[in-house]
Parts: structure tokens; sequence; C-alpha cells
């Protein structure tokens, strides 16, 4: 087992069904991950998908666990152009009651070596946790402070 | 967010994220390594980042991994710094690393 490349946590106070809900299904991801529209409600085998605010297709991943709202694996591997030769990712959800809280803990790992997938969601995940705890307490998503990197690519890849 | 603040307000601390920024996913002996602190005082530190949520950790076997965790530094930043501030912030901080740069050797 290799180790972790990042671990991150946020403790969400709302119950790990509305977290699940939050990360599986497009209607509510739109509202808080910047516009994008992720599902993965699927099971093991089928696909989480992700579409971009514009329309673009950003993901296909297959989804290799799903135990809601526990525990939720699926592959990371961004559909941008210069990132064809890539093993993909892998990013892990867990869901632990905390008080009357959720404990959130992201991780992601699986990088390929010199991954360019590396770099561009180090920035990525603290922005989007940040904005589901904001979402899911108050209402409200964060401004799409998003990586300005991501949106750069969106944009030349349309 | 107070024990977030409470646990930056120590430059040990600091130093330690530091540590685990540049080398991420480390046990507590590699973290105590070169360190002037005795085993125990790291101990207490990482206690205090971890109950901050600073540093989270996960077991892997019988040991435990330390990991920086940006989370709440995040939700710092989006409370007092606006969307289209960041950018010009970003330059500001570029330009004082490269003329800071110079001063290192």
């Amino acid at each position: 087992m290799s180790k972790p490349k990042f671990v991150y946590v946020t403790y969400i106070a709302a119950p790990p069904e509305k977290v699940w809900e939050a990360l599986t299904k497009a209607d509510i991801s739109e509202k808080y991950w910047f516009g994008y529209r992720v599902t993965a409600d699927g099971k093991v085998g089928d696909h989480m998908t992700a579409y971009s605010p514009t329309g673009m297709q950003a993901h296909d991943d297959p989804i290799l666990e799903s135990d809601p709202p526990r525990r939720l694996v699926y592959d990371w591997k961004p559909l941008y152009k210069d990132m064809d030769g890539e093993r993909p990712s892998r990013v892990s959800f867990e869901l632990e009651p905390f008080k009357d809280q959720t404990k959130l803990t992201v991780v992601h790992d699986e990088f390929d070596e010199d991954s360019k997938i590396f770099g561009l969601i180090s920035k990525g995940w603290p922005a989007v946790l940040s904005s589901l705890k904001s979402f899911l307490e108050t209402g409200r998503g964060l401004q799409a402070s998003w990586d300005d990197e991501a949106q750069k690519r969106a944009a030349a890849e349309a | 967010m107070d024990l977030v603040f409470k646990a930056l307000a120590d430059a040990s601390r600091r130093d330690l994220l530091d540590r685990l920024q540049a080398e991420n996913g480390q046990t507590l002996s590699e973290l105590c390594e070169r360190l002037a602190m005795t085993r125990q005082a790291v101990s207490k530190h990482l206690g205090i980042l971890e109950e901050a949520n600073l540093v989270a950790t996960v077991k892997r076997g019988r040991e435990k991994l330390h990991y920086l965790n940006p989370v709440p530094i995040h939700e710092i930043g989006e409370r007092w710094i606006g969307k289209f501030e960041r950018s010009r912030l970003q330059a500001l901080g570029d330009l004082k690393k490269a003329l800071e740069a110079g001063d290192e050797s």
C-alpha cells in the first residue's frame, strides 16, 4: 500500500446523508462545486461523471467503492487532452458522524510520476471542500475563487 | 477558528506545518529528526495542530502518518479575501518572493 499523497479533512455541521447527497448529485454539486455537475450516485462499476459550467465533460471515471453514506471511491482522471497518457489517480471520501457533525476525509493518491493531475488538484480540493461546508451549513457555496488555471484550461479546451 | 489561530500562534507549530508541506505524510519519528525538541513536545504540538484540524492523520499499519490539512486555512482566506483580489494578491506574493529570493544566501 503506497502512502497517500493528499489527505484533507473538514467537519461539516450536517448529517452524513446530506453530505453524501451533495457529493453524488449533480443538481446539488453545481451549487457549491463552482458550477460543475458531478454525478456519483451509481453502483460500483458505474461511472462518476462531471460536466463543467459550459457543458464540457470533464470526467467519466469508474466508481470503485460505494457504501452510502459512509464511503465512496472513484478513479480521477480529467478528460483534458494533455492528460491523455496518465494513469488515473484515485479519490476516496470517508464520512463519519462526529458529535452533531460529519467528519469528511478526502484522500487523493495513486498519482503517476510527474503527474499533471497532481498539480491541478492540490489547489482544487481545499476550495471545493470549503465551499461544500459553506453550502451545507449556510445554504450558500463560496464564490468561484476556483483555481484560475482550471478555468483557463476549461476555456482552452472548449 | 479560534483553535486555528491559537495553533498557528507558535513558531514551533508553524515549523512543523512547514515540514509537512515540504514532505507530506510523515511519522512522529520522522518529524522529530533534526528538531531541537523532545519527542513529547513534538507530539504535544501535533496534538494541538490536529485538534485545530490543521493536521490530518491516517493510520498505515502500525504507523500514524501526519498530513498538512490546508482546508481551515483556505476557509480563513475565503472569509477575508474577495474573489477579484485573489489574482492581484497572487501577483504581489510572487513579486515579494522573487525580490526576497536574492536575500536568502
